[in-house]
């Protein structure tokens, strides 16, 4: 007889992946959108944060059904507790995905022009960091998790150097002004995305290690 | 189709709170003088598991036996109506009312000196069947509801006191299932089991409520927020709140509730 408390939690997980693939998907269309100057697309990405959000809602609730009436414990309990972060984590993603789709119509309004300098690879960086956070997520999978804490470096330094060189177009070229602005701002939000999915990985490594990663926590002298 | 935590549909869950299987109106229940329960008036919708929770003395176990007029078997009185099914069943035949509100008690009671398949062919045979091949498939059938089965097939003529405690008290399950009740009233059921039996208990709650309306008293508060839809928090005799099990341990109403529930009574 299977306990019907696994079957919930089954349905939790089910829910969440379904979420990650919805935060995935608006995050590579909100680049796609980017980079394709397609309107279409970036308003597409708006509208569909709507399920997004409601999602959120749903696993919240889910949450704490199962805190309330069926005491978890152990990797039940860390199963739950990194399901809630995580579900917060991947609504905020929706959120930076729509900002970058608001950027995208913004600059497919401009003439092109300005050079995209690193965004591109940035990008694609962050889609990995994100997809790997959601694969060690669905595999309990902390090796994942770890992969994806040593990208962060990564993206900090890409976020700096696009800053700076789009700074430096704006002095050169005062004209593009407008649509550097909003890459600065797409960069900024592929480096809290990048941030989001380092959170995600903490949250694995925790679900399946029971090990507090955040914060350097390991490296004090309280972890010993 | 949207469904509830507990996988019943709420179109399912609105026809059954609209039609109640049983309904308590007004009773108040008596032991000699003392009174026992006051005025509680309430549903119990089909197909669900309602639990009953209070302290102990708060006239929850009083309430269950008035379900099947076991209360006055005790000794009791009683005022006000049950209905089962719309019809009172203080004005029906006492022993009929049981066949159709089983009951399931804390200490596991298989007749000792009787097999496993006699203790749950017992009722059958009381109610008049005499078919050895329905009796049999009967038997089957409940020892599976009650998920024992697997276990007791291969010793059925074992005497059912020979199996454990937990095994004892599916056993009972399943003699009360074999006489096709409509309503399984449950006092303690796991009170006196280990928690793996426990555990097993429960889940058989959860599966049975599709072919059953089932009420459940227990002191395991925890118990109550697993297996029931819906909760019934007595104090006093009196029934001080009940509703979605969901709502009562999140969000209960009353403060009095809200301080038992959370272990800050008295």
């Amino acid at each position: 007889m299977q306990r019907h408390f696994v079957q919930e939690l089954e349905m939790l997980k089910t829910n969440l992946v379904k979420m990650a693939s919805f935060a995935e998907q608006a995050i590579a269309d909100s680049i796609a959108a980017l980079l394709e100057r397609r309107k279409d697309i970036a308003e597409q990405v708006i509208a569909r944060d709507k399920r997004i959000n409601s999602l959120e809602i749903q696993i919240d609730d889910a949450v704490v059904d199962l805190l309330a009436l069926q005491q978890p414990v152990a990797t039940d309990l860390r199963f739950i507790l990194a399901a809630l972060k995580i579900n917060n984590d991947l609504e905020r993603i929706g959120d930076h995905a729509v900002n970058i789709a608001e950027s995208a119509l913004q600059c497919a309004k401009l003439p092109s022009g300005t050079p995209l300098t690193n965004i591109p690879e940035m990008a694609e960086i962050t889609k990995k960091m994100l997809r790997d956070a959601i694969d060690g997520f669905i595999h309990s999978n902390a090796g994942l998790g770890r992969a994806v804490l040593k990208g962060d470096d990564t993206i900090d330094d890409l976020n700096k150097k696009i800053v700076n060189d789009l700074v430096a177009v704006i002095r050169n070229e005062p004209n593009s002004i407008d649509e550097a602005l909003d890459l600065i701002r797409v960069s900024r939000n592929l480096e809290r995305v990048a941030d989001l999915a380092t959170n995600i990985a903490e949250e694995v490594i925790f679900m399946a290690e029971a090990r507090v990663v955040k914060h350097h926590v390991e490296e004090s002298p309280l972890s010993q | 189709m949207e469904h509830d935590s507990v996988g019943v549909s709420r179109t399912q869950l609105h026809h059954a709170i609209a039609k109640p299987k049983m309904s308590a109106q007004d009773i108040n229940a008596y032991f000699g003088k003392v009174q026992a329960l006051k005025d509680v008036t309430t549903d119990i919708p089909a197909n669900r598991v309602v639990a009953i929770i209070g302290p102990s003395g708060c006239g929850k176990s009083t309430f269950l036996r008035t379900l099947n007029r076991m209360h006055e078997v005790a000794g009791g009185s009683i005022t006000g109506k049950v209905l089962l099914d719309g019809e009172d069943i203080y004005k029906s035949d006492a022993v009929l009312v049981r066949r159709r509100v089983g009951m399931v008690f804390q200490k596991p009671n298989p007749f000792p000196t009787m097999s496993i398949f006699d203790n749950v062919a017992v009722g059958l045979r009381l109610n008049g069947n005499n078919s050895r091949k329905e009796i049999a498939e009967i038997v089957e059938r409940s020892l599976r509801q009650a998920a024992l089965w697997d276990e007791v097939k291969d010793s059925l003529g074992k005497s059912g006191a020979s199996i454990s405690g937990g095994q004892q008290q599916r056993l009972c399950i399943a003699r009360t299932l074999a006489v096709n009740p409509e309503v399984v009233l449950m006092d303690e059921p796991a009170s006196a089991l280990d928690p793996i039996s426990t555990a097993k208990i429960e889940e058989l709650i959860f599966e049975l409520k599709k072919d059953y309306t089932i009420v459940i008293v227990t002191h395991n508060m925890q118990q109550a927020a697993r297996v029931s839809d819906r909760t019934a928090f007595f104090y006093l005799g009196e029934l001080i709140e009940y509703d979605e099990t969901k709502s009562m341990f999140t969000t209960p109403a009353k403060k009095q509730t809200e301080d038992y529930i959370t272990g800050r009574f008295g």
